[in-house]
């Protein structure tokens, strides 16, 4: 219901936004109303809390923030895009942190340093974890700011582990271990039917639930400057012939592609053992699941690894200097650690600074939901999500290699040289850039 | 009466303004796109003739799309226009609950693609959805319908005839409806058995309706896509890719605007020789009264 609201409204706001893009003079100088897009991605209130804390901004400053929910994540790039084409888009806006190459050959964004940042700006920025600013400082130049952050975990159901005999408080770390125990979880005769592990393939996931599991086996995907990908090095062609073999090999997990939509679904009903998800979903989980469960890192080749994923804000370049400003200072009211950690309790996105995770609310949190602090042990393992320029095109072609690997149409060397003949033929002219 | 050149062009200035504005200008403007770069690294676009079109052929997914999408409609196209018919057919007989029968044909019409999609994402779920729950009571194991790259285009077509039949059967009603009674007297008469009097008289007297159908089912699947959008995103391994998928996805999900432009190109030539097959080959043997 919210959803359709805020939708109709969107075509209202688009009206008044067209006001505020009319030429700088008109504006003053002391900007009174900024608009900035927003994706919804997980099953909470985000309208709701979104709208909660614009109008506490506007009571403590005087600006008023209209927000605009916006789809997905692609739909809110779309959407912007289109928006700033057609001359009247928003401010700023939440986006894929993986975007950052692409928006900026869109010549879309602004570097949060060409803005201009006083000490205190700069003490803030370095206050995230250092993990959520991969694909976020590049070319040193802060990008955006870290939102609506994620990584990659895997769930695991405690009561199924002491069922099938293994033990419940340490989940295996490397990948034999974790095969093997799947293995132990999986029940293809008797009744309950279930599967020991279920990792998503299916086009927008895959790449990510790859990235978890080649940081596991200490490989990169990509570059820091997004012109290159490392998809056919022998770590990372062993890292998905493991995943095959969670399937051939294991017999653990189901062959073909798994969807993320079925996966928390599927964990809670019991069906699977254990799943690969975002930490975004522990709230649902925790308040959904009838069984003890807990998260832990994906297994590695031999160290444990993930990824890090998500939104950030980014301040549109078609903004005038005023309003960049006035954004800038909205991103930072937006992340000071006590709605960082509000926003983190009520979303479960991770919160993104340390000190929202030394907060009174944080601590307290934790201590009555300890697997709501697990994340913050992860983020030292955590790697960037695999962002290039035209980062949904790259991921999307990973993606279709992946699922060809994992139907046994192709084998993993076969899928991914493929996949990197074609992804280094896409980014070719941005490597002399 | 006197001849006002000026009053007749005011006439049809409307209309004119109307398809030139809103279907001739795009199209001109979309070959144009279609011929040209996109501005890069400081650099303006510049005309590349059919490097666009090269670009395409050279692209394994787009040739993948246009073949699913022949594929797409050679099964699609048949199947909607015999189930259309059988449905007509059996709830045009005077049989108890026809009303009931007709609505419950007639439902998945109503419902908008996305809908449709969202329901089938849940029918085709593994495990506990609604076709793996009916598989498994007759035996058969789990299908990964939309995780297979063997079966997921199967499955779209699937869900295209169930959305479509039931709205072409109102057509093959409505001309069931047409059919004279005396032609049927005068078979009874003559002692016709039921299947000659469907494919001698029934049959050809349904040829107009089926044209039109064929015309709307063909054109359906060229151009819609909103379930591929809202269920596999053209996975897995691009197996349910459909050609206006490709575009979008192409256009708006990598801002590759020329090159989707370029297959916009190829998706209205198709739909074009489309058209003219079913209106200038078929059209000429179809019986019209």
């Amino acid at each position: 219901m919210n959803r359709i609201t805020r939708r109709s409204v969107l075509a209202g706001t688009a009206g008044s936004i067209g006001a505020l893009a009319a030429p700088g003079i008109v504006r003053a100088a002391t900007v009174k109303e900024l608009t900035f897009f927003y994706p919804v991605t997980v099953s909470a209130p985000m309208a709701q809390i979104i709208d909660g804390y614009c109008q506490q901004y506007a009571k403590e400053s005087g600006v008023t923030v209209k927000a605009s929910y916006a789809g997905t994540y692609p739909d809110a790039l779309s959407k912007a895009i289109t928006a700033i084409r057609g001359g009247n888009g928003p401010q700023f806006s939440v986006l894929l942190t993986s975007d950052i190459h692409t928006v900026q050959a869109l010549d879309l964004v602004v570097p949060l340093e060409d803005i201009g940042l006083d000490a205190a700006d700069r003490k803030w920025l370095d206050g995230f974890w250092p993990a959520f600013m991969f694909n976020t400082k590049v070319g040193g130049k802060t990008w955006s700011v870290p939102f609506q952050r994620s990584t990659e975990i895997m769930l695991y159901n405690k009561e199924a582990f002491a069922k099938a005999g293994l033990d419940p408080d340490h989940y295996p770390t490397d990948w034999k271990a974790q095969g093997e125990a799947a293995r132990k979880l999986t029940n293809r005769t008797g009744s309950p039917q279930t599967w020991g592990v279920q990792l998503a393939a299916d086009i927008t996931s895959g790449h990510w639930t790859f990235g978890a599991l080649t940081a596991g086996n200490d490989v990169n995907l990509m570059n820091d400057a997004g012109t290159e990908v490392f998809f056919d090095v022998p770590k990372s062609v062993a890292t998905l012939e493991y995943w095959v073999d969670l399937s051939k090999t294991y017999n653990a997990t189901p062959p073909g592609v798994t969807y993320w939509s079925t996966l928390v679904t599927n964990f809670l009903r019991g069906d699977t053992a254990i799943i690969c998800t975002s930490s975004g979903n522990l709230s649902a989980v925790t308040a959904g699941a009838k069984f003890a469960f807990d998260a832990a890192l994906p297994a590695g080749n031999p160290t444990p690894g993930t990824v890090v994923g998500g939104g950030n804000v980014y301040i549109f370049k078609h903004a005038s200097k005023e309003e960049q400003k006035a954004a800038l200072a909205f991103a930072r009211w937006l992340t000071a650690p006590e709605r960082a950690a509000d926003w983190s309790i009520r979303t479960g996105y991770v919160a993104v600074t340390r000190d929202a995770f030394d907060t009174k609310t944080m601590q307290d949190y934790i201590a009555k939901h300890p697997v709501a602090g697990r994340p913050k042990s992860f983020l030292p393992s955590a790697r960037g999500e695999l962002s290039t320029f035209e980062d949904a095109r790259i991921q999307t072609l990973l993606e279709n290699h992946i699922a060809a690997a994992l139907s046994g149409k192709a084998t993993p060397a076969a899928a991914l040289q493929a996949a990197q003949a074609e992804a280094t033929a896409i980014l070719r002219r941005y490597k002399n850039m | 009466m006197e001849r006002h050149p000026v009053a007749g062009w005011l006439f049809v200035l409307p209309a004119t303004v109307f398809i030139l504005s809103f279907t001739d200008l795009p199209l001109v403007a979309t070959l144009a796109s279609s011929l040209y770069t996109a501005p890069f690294a400081g650099h303006p676009g510049h005309y590349v003739g059919l490097d666009n079109y090269n670009g395409l052929i050279a692209d394994p997914a787009f040739r993948q799309s246009l073949w699913n999408n022949v594929l797409y409609a050679a099964v699609t196209v048949p199947a909607a226009v015999v189930l259309a018919m059988a449905m007509a057919l059996a709830v045009n007989a005077a049989i108890p609950g026809r009303a009931w029968l007709r609505l419950s044909f007639f439902l998945p019409t109503m419902l908008p693609m996305i809908a449709v999609g969202t329901i089938w994402l849940f029918f085709y779920t593994p495990q506990y959805g609604l076709v793996d729950r009916f598989t498994s009571l007759i035996g058969l194991g789990q299908i990964n319908w939309l995780g297979d790259t063997s079966t997921a285009l199967p499955a779209m077509m699937a869900i295209a005839i169930w959305k479509q039949a039931g709205f072409f059967m109102i057509f093959y009603l409505a001309a069931l409806q047409n059919i004279p009674p005396p032609l049927r007297e005068a078979a009874a008469l003559e002692g016709v058995s039921r299947f000659y009097f469907f494919r001698r008289v029934t049959l050809p007297l349904l040829g107009p309706t089926t044209l039109f159908v064929m015309v709307t089912a063909a054109i359906n699947a060229f151009s819609v896509v909103d379930h591929v959008v809202e269920m596999t995103q053209g996975g897995p391994d691009n197996a349910s890719s459909l050609l206006l998928y490709y575009v979008y996805a192409t256009g708006f999900r990598y801002w590759n605007t020329h090159a989707a432009a370029a297959a916009t190109m190829v998706l209205v030539l198709i739909l074009s020789l489309l058209a003219a097959l079913m209106f200038g080959v078929f059209g000429r043997k179809v019986h019209y009264r």
